[in-house]
C-alpha cells in the first residue's frame, strides 16, 4: 500500500472539509425550507468515506446509503451539481429527479445513495462480479450502516462475495444507531466485524474517527481485492453529528455512555493535527484548504439557487433506454 | 361540536383501543417506539420516536415493549414473524414504514400468509393487519413515494384498505384488526395532519363498503385515498356549469365495492376513476374493466381513468406536482365525457 504523501494528504483534508461544510450548509438551508424531502447528513463520519475513497479511482465502484452525500463527495462527484440535485434543480447530478436520497453519478463509479436500507449490498456484489468477469483490477466498495447489517441482503451478499472471492470491500459505518434504535439492541453480535469470519471473510474493527486507521485498513483490503484475494469487511466505529434525518429530536442519544467517546471527537481536527505533526501539511496550507473549501461550497449553493427547476417534459423522460 | 382530531391521531387511537380490548394484539416495526435499551429513556419509560411519523407515539409507554416491539431493520424477518404469530394465535399489527419497502418482505405476504389458509385446506387463520404508508406529495422521492395498494390487492387472500379521512381511518383499522385475514391498511402520509370528527368510543367501519360522499346524476367519480379531495374539488367546479357529480370514496381497494359503484354508474352513465397508482394493472383499470363488463348498457361514453404517469415518482417539487392526478387533469377528462350534457 502506498504511504500517505503530501499531495494525498491535501486531497484528503480538502474532501473532509468539503463534506463537513456541505453538510453544515445543507443543515442550515433545510431549516429555511428551501430544500425539500428527507435529508440524512454525513457530518461527523468524514474519515470513513474519505479514508476509503482515497484509494479509489473513477474506475472503481461504490454503493452508498441514504446518508450518501459524504460518499459522493469523496468519490469525486461535482459539488455544484450535487447541491443542485438536493435542491431539485435541472442542473443537478440526476437532473433533479433523484434528490438527496438517490444522489448518484455512475460516470464517477458512484452507484447511488439508496433509499432502501441494505439495497446497496447486492449491487456491490454485481459490480464486483463485473470486475472479476472482465478481469479488471477494479474494486467495488459497499458502504453500509450498522442497522443495514440486519437486513437479509447483508448476509446473502457477503456469503456470495466470499464463495466467489469477489473484489468487494464491505465498509461498515457503525455510528451506534439505526434511526432511533441502538446497535446494542438490534444486533446479536457485539461487533459487526464479528460476523465476517462466519462467512470466511477477513474482518476488523477500526477507529472510524481516525482517518489514518481507516486509510490503512482500507488500503490493505483494497489491495487484497485488486490482487484477486477476495473480500474484506471493515467496521469503522464513528458517530453522526446531526440527527438521523433533519428534524430528528435525538432523544435516544445519551448524555453519557460508550458511544459518546466518539461523539466528542472531531475527525477533521484530528487529521489536521496528525498531518501537520507529520509535516504532510503546513498550518498555512491547511488554512488555505479550509478557505477554498468554504468558497467551493458557497459557490455550489449559489449555483443551485440560480439554477432552474426541471422542465415539465422531463417527468416522462428516462424511464426506458432508447 | 364533536371532537376533531388528526388522521394520525385517529390511527393511534384505534391501535390503543384494539390493544386495550384484546391482549393478543401486538405491534411490530422499526422505531415504532424507538430508543430500545437506551438508559435514559428506559428510566422514564419513554419512546424516542413512536414511529417515523409519530403515529404510534405513547403506545409503548402504555403497553410496554412486550407488545410494542421495535425490530431490527429486517422487514423479511418481522413481517414473516407476524405471519407466523398470526397463524399460531396472536393478532399482530406489523408496520411497514413505507409501502416501497415491500420488496424486502413480499414473500411473507405473497407466498406465505395469503396462501396458508387455502393451501392448508381452510384450517389456518391469519389475523394480521399490515399498516403501511403510500403516496407522493411529500418530496420523499422515488423509493419512498409509491402507491402500491393495488399490488397488494391483486393477491388472493389479502384485503386492502385505503382510508381518506380520520373517521374512516379509525373505524376501518378497528375492523381490520378484528378481521381474521391479512388486511393491508395503507395510510397516505400526506394526510396525517388532516383533521376530522372522530367519536371517542370503539366503533367499526365495514371493510368492502364504499361511501358516497356527494350525490349527483350526471357523472360518477370513484376515488382512492386522498384522490377524494381532487374529486370533490372537481365536483364543485362542475356544479358551476350545472353538472351534478356523484363522488364515491372507495375506502376498500380489495375487495372493492362493485355494487355501490355499478349502481351509481347505472344512474349517471359516466365514470371516471382517480387512482394515484401507475396507469397499468392498477385498481382503476380493474374497476373500468368490471364496470365495462357488468354495466356496459348503462354507459353513455367510455370509462375514463386518471392515474399517475408510467414513471417513478420524481424528486423535484414541480415534477412531483405534475405527477399527481390534479383537478385540472380530471376536469379535462370530464370535459370529454360531458360535452353532450352541455349541448
Ligand atoms: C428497506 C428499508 N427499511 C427501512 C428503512 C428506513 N430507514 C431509513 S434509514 C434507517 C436506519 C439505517 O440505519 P444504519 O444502516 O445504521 O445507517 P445510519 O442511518 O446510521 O447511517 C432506516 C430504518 C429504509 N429506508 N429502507
Amino acid at each position: 500500500m502506498e504511504k500517505l504523501n503530501k499531495e494525498r494528504a491535501a486531497w484528503i483534508y480538502k474532501k473532509m472539509n468539503d463534506i463537513r461544510n456541505f453538510e453544515n450548509e445543507v443543515h442550515e438551508i433545510f431549516a429555511t425550507g428551501s430544500i425539500p424531502g428527507f435529508v440524512h447528513l454525513y457530518a461527523g463520519e468524514e474519515a470513513v468515506a474519505v479514508g476509503v475513497c482515497a484509494h479509489l479511482t473513477d474506475n472503481d465502484y461504490i454503493t452508498s446509503t441514504h446518508r450518501g452525500h459524504g460518499h459522493c463527495i469523496a468519490k469525486g462527484c461535482d459539488l455544484n451539481q450535487m447541491m443542485a440535485e438536493i435542491y431539485g434543480k435541472e442542473t443537478g447530478l440526476c437532473k433533479g429527479k433523484g434528490g438527496s436520497m438517490h444522489i448518484a453519478d455512475i460516470d464517477k463509479g458512484m452507484l447511488g445513495a439508496n433509499g432502501m436500507v441494505g439495497g446497496g449490498f447486492p449491487i456491490a456484489i454485481g459490480a464486483g462480479l463485473r470486475n472479476q468477469y472482465l478481469k479488471t483490477k477494479d474494486v467495488a466498495v459497499c458502504f453500509f450502516g450498522d442497522g443495514a447489517a440486519n437486513e437479509g441482503t447483508f448476509h446473502e451478499s457477503i456469503n456470495m462475495a466470499s464463495i466467489w472471492k469477489l473484489p468487494v470491500v464491505f465498509v461498515n459505518e457503525n455510528n451506534s444507531f439505526g434511526e432511533a434504535t441502538p446497535q446494542w439492541y438490534a444486533s446479536g453480535s457485539k461487533r459487526i466485524a464479528d460476523r465476517g469470519p462466519a462467512y470466511g471473510i477477513p474482518s476488523e474493527t477500526v477507529d472510524g474517527k481516525d482517518l489514518m486507521a481507516v486509510y490503512e485498513a482500507a488500503g490493505k483490503a483494497i489491495e487484497r481485492a485488486r490482487n484477486g484475494e477476495g473480500p474484506t469487511l471493515i467496521e469503522c466505529l464513528t458517530y453522526r453529528n446531526y440527527g438521523h434525518f433533519e428534524g430528528d429530536e435525538q432523544k435516544y442519544k445519551a448524555s453519557s455512555g460508550d458511544e459518546n467517546t466518539f461523539a466528542k471527537r472531531d475527525c477533521i481536527k484530528e487529521f489536521r493535527q496528525y498531518a501537520v505533526d507529520k509535516k504532510l501539511l503546513s498550518a498555512a496550507g491547511a488554512n488555505k484548504i479550509e478557505k477554498s473549501s468554504t468558497e467551493d461550497i458557497e459557490h455550489a449553493i449559489k449555483f443551485a439557487e440560480e439554477s432552474e427547476v426541471p422542465k415539465p417534459e422531463t417527468l416522462y423522460q428516462d424511464v426506458f433506454a432508447d | 361540536m364533536a371532537r376533531r382530531i388528526a388522521f394520525m391521531k385517529a390511527i393511534n387511537e384505534a391501535l390503543d383501543q384494539a390493544m386495550a380490548k384484546d391482549d393478543k394484539v401486538i405491534l411490530l416495526g422499526e422505531d415504532i417506539a424507538g430508543g430500545a435499551k437506551v438508559k435514559q429513556l428506559e428510566k422514564e419509560n419513554e419512546d424516542a420516536w413512536g414511529g417515523v411519523f409519530g403515529v404510534t407515539k405513547g403506545l409503548m409507554p402504555k403497553y410496554g415493549r412486550k407488545r410494542v416491539i421495535d425490530t431490527p431493520i429486517s422487514e423479511m424477518g418481522y413481517m414473516g414473524a407476524a405471519v407466523g404469530a398470526a397463524a399460531t394465535g396472536l393478532r399482530p399489527v406489523p408496520e411497514l414504514m413505507f409501502n416501497d419497502f415491500i420488496g424486502f418482505s413480499l414473500d411473507t405476504i405473497l407466498a406465505q400468509g395469503s396462501k396458508m389458509r387455502y393451501m392448508f385446506g381452510g384450517k389456518a387463520r391469519i389475523p394480521m393487519t399490515v399498516r403501511t404508508t403510500h403516496g407522493a406529495g411529500a418530496s420523499a422521492a422515488a423509493q419512498h413515494s409509491g402507491s402500491y395498494y393495488g399490488l397488494f390487492g391483486s393477491i388472493p387472500g389479502v384485503k386492502v384498505v385505503v382510508p381518506s379521512n380520520p373517521y374512516d381511518a379509525k373505524g376501518l383499522l378497528l375492523s381490520a384488526i378484528e378481521d381474521d385475514n391479512i388486511v393491508v391498511f395503507s395510510e397516505d402520509k400526506t394526510l396525517y395532519g388532516l383533521k376530522g370528527e372522530v367519536p371517542e368510543d370503539y366503533y367499526k367501519v365495514e371493510i368492502g363498503k364504499a361511501k358516497i360522499k356527494r350525490e349527483g346524476k350526471d357523472l360518477t367519480i370513484v376515488t382512492i385515498g386522498k384522490m377524494l379531495y381532487v374529486a370533490l374539488d372537481v365536483a364543485d367546479q362542475l356544479a358551476k356549469d350545472g353538472i351534478e357529480t356523484e363522488v364515491i370514496d372507495l375506502l376498500t381497494v380489495a375487495p372493492w365495492d362493485q355494487e355501490t359503484v355499478i349502481e351509481s354508474v347505472k344512474k349517471t352513465g359516466r365514470l371516471i376513476v382517480i387512482d394515484e397508482a401507475h396507469p397499468h394493472n392498477n385498481t382503476a383499470k380493474d374497476i373500468a374493466a368490471v364496470v365495462g363488463d357488468k354495466a356496459f348498457d348503462y354507459l353513455d361514453g367510455p370509462i375514463k381513468t386518471v392515474c399517475a404517469p408510467n414513471t417513478p415518482v420524481p424528486f423535484a417539487t414541480n415534477l412531483e406536482q405534475l405527477y399527481l392526478p390534479s383537478p385540472k387533469r380530471v376536469l379535462e377528462t370530464a370535459a370529454e365525457l360531458i360535452d353532450d350534457l352541455k349541448k
